[in-house]
């Protein structure tokens, strides 16, 4: 069997699975936001349901339109922080203690690998960083697990990644991510399970790996899983309070498709509006000059990222008129960033610094584009009017491009800005 | 698994609305309107990037057909919700992304997969579909397709409005708890 398969087998409670399977599996954590708890609180309420299934075992997280951009948001939030207090929850994150809820989960240790989460948010893929399987759910769905605690999957047929050979410089796991989404489209793995392997994954940095898993989604996929190693495991320790489990995929293991990437001759890559698939070489997507860039999301918010940011615009200004905007992921990483000097850099450089939040990735506030604007974003979803006005667009890139392009007011390589 | 004995096919006519391919959960309800969840509201903004004349044109028992992989992106279940309110009474597709797909059938919206379907019904064309046997009746251009029908268990869900009405139906007054789909599907 696959990793995916296996976690999902021990959690039906079953020796085997088989793609095409429906389970009825237990679930290790539950999770909801300010857009989609709501609805599903409706739900839990709707079915009569009494009681969370484990008070510890059901995350609220206000993340996507925090601290509240308006009334109506205000009164979302509400929601959840009333549930959270009848039913005791025990993770509830108030934004002082919180950030975007899939770089906030794995720092907090409440995802662990071998575990099977279920969130109402596209993005909880993000979690197969870990080895856990993790998948995206409605409300309806988040509703009835947060009351008994399981859900009907069908198991997924594995799609294998294997990228190998040396990665070039300024190249990360969101180039990887984007570059294997500009291949198989973005319905490329639908319905599947996108495994991540390979000699170049092995050395790939905690925050490549949460990349890469969050934008499964971006090709259709149910889920995107690594096989846990020492990187995994050196992260998981100091966090995890519960025992897990470490999974791996057979030798024989069966996959729908096995596909190679030579990372040798993967560059910076840029998603040119409005989908995600439409992947080009940064050095080939012309002078396209931009008013915004966004550094932040749950794919692009992490520590590493903010210092790759930092490192490219120490010492520089952005280009006049534009606007640079950085949301580290979390307050841990906000505090660790202001620690090691890297918002004095973004200040000097003209950048300004948004608390931990969803904002702009999804037009929400915080940067939202006017009529005719175009950012430079790096988010996960470049969707026609994703960012703001039906007629803006987004660019999608990882930090290291976005930094150096706001600095030159277009799109351009890093080496542009730093030999 | 037998088909629901007990109940008369479920059909369903309208005129057909045509979009193309991925088309996502931001452009069917854009995120600045999810500051709130009631469908009244939402049901005023659906698909109003996508195709603004789309939230005026449309009446009830109308249906959306669309290409590969509709509704992709965000897991916002405000996306059929805005299109159940709408009044869209089935839609049907080349291929689904799989957390709408889900959604879908979870709110009682029935949600059919046909190629040839997809590719040959023309906008505007009055359509009737038979969920029971996946039968699609062009009633324009008098041309028949068949998708796969939706499985029984699902049907159940749709006739009784989604998976909340359907468990509050079926779920005793004494007992009022939640039993997972797969438990319903496996019951019958």
């Amino acid at each position: 069997m696959t990793i995916t398969e296996k976690i999902l087998a021990v959690h039906a409670g079953k020796r085997h699975v088989v793609p095409g399977e429906l389970l009825d599996v237990r679930i290790d954590l539950a999770l909801g936001n300010d857009i989609t708890a709501p609805l599903a609180i409706q739900a839990f309420k709707e079915i009569g349901a009494k009681r969370v299934f484990h008070r510890d075992r059901v995350v609220l997280v206000p993340d996507h339109f925090t601290p509240a951009k308006d009334i109506l948001s205000a009164e979302q939030c509400k929601v959840l922080r009333e549930f959270a207090k009848a039913h005791r929850l025990t993770h509830f994150f108030e934004i002082g203690e919180a950030g975007i809820e899939h770089t906030l989960l794995p720092e907090k240790g409440l995802v662990l690998p071998g575990e099977l989460v279920i969130g109402a948010d596209s993005h909880t893929c993000t979690y197969g960083a870990l080895g856990a399987f993790s998948t995206g759910v409605g409300s309806t769905d988040l509703g009835a697990a947060m009351a008994t605690g399981r859900l009907w999957l069908k198991v997924p047929e594995s799609l294998k990644l294997i990228y190998h050979g040396k990665i070039n410089p300024w190249v990360s796991g969101k180039d990887l991510i984007l570059f294997t989404i500009g291949d198989i489209g973005v319905d490329g793995a639908l319905y599947q399970a996108m495994e991540f392997s390979g000699e170049t994954i092995r050395s790939l940095s905690m925050a490549g790996r949460f990349t890469m898993a969050n934008m499964a989604i971006e090709a259709g996929g149910k889920n995107g899983i690594f096989e846990p190693d020492e990187i995994t495991l050196e992260y998981v320790k100091p966090r995890a309070k519960r025992p897990y489990q470490v999974y791996r995929s057979d030798s024989e293991a069966r996959y729908v498709e096995e596909r190679e990437y030579d990372v040798s001759k993967i560059h910076p890559q840029v998603a040119l509006p409005h989908i995600p698939s439409n992947v080009k070489d940064v050095r080939e997507v012309g002078k396209i000059e931009i008013d915004q860039v966004v550094i932040g999301s749950c794919t692009n918010g992490h520590l590493d990222d903010l210092r790759v940011a930092a490192k490219i615009l120490k010492g520089k200004k952005v280009a006049p008129s534009l606007r640079l905007i950085i949301i580290p992921a979390t307050q841990e990483i906000y505090r660790q960033s202001l620690k090691e000097g890297l918002f004095e850099i973004f200040l000097s450089a003209g950048a300004v610094i948004s608390p931990p939040t969803c904002g702009p990735c999804l037009g929400g506030y915080m940067g939202v584009l006017a009529e005719g604007e175009r950012a430079l974003a790096t988010t996960n979803r470049n969707f026609r009017g994703r960012m703001g006005h039906a007629k803006s667009e987004v660019y999608l890139a990882n930090p290291a491009v976005a930094a150096a392009s706001a600095i030159k007011g277009r799109i351009c390589h890093p080496e542009e800005v730093v030999g | 698994m037998k088909v629901g004995v007990n109940h008369k096919p479920m059909k369903i006519a309208g005129k057909i609305w045509k979009f193309g391919s991925d088309v996502d959960t931001d452009a069917i309800i854009p995120a600045r309107y999810l500051n709130q969840s009631d469908p009244k509201e939402l049901v005023k903004h659906v698909m109003e990037d996508e195709r603004p004349e789309f939230c005026q044109g449309v009446r009830k028992g109308d249906i959306l057909l669309a290409e590969k992989n509709f509704g992709c992106g965000s897991s916002r279940e405000h996306a059929p919700l805005a299109l159940k309110a709408a009044g869209i009474s089935c839609i049907i597709a080349k291929s689904f992304a799989r957390i709408f797909y889900r959604n879908g059938l979870n709110l009682g919206l029935p949600l059919l997969e046909s190629s040839e379907a997809s590719e040959a019904i023309q906008e505007g064309d009055r359509v009737r579909v038979n969920l029971t046997t996946g039968e699609i009746f062009d009633l324009t251009q008098k041309r028949k397709f068949f998708a796969k029908p939706i499985p029984t268990f699902m049907q159940d869900l749709i006739r009784d409005g989604g998976l909340i009405p359907h468990l509050q139906k079926r779920g005793s007054k004494k007992n009022v708890k939640y039993q997972s789909s797969h438990e319903v599907m496996n019951r019958r």
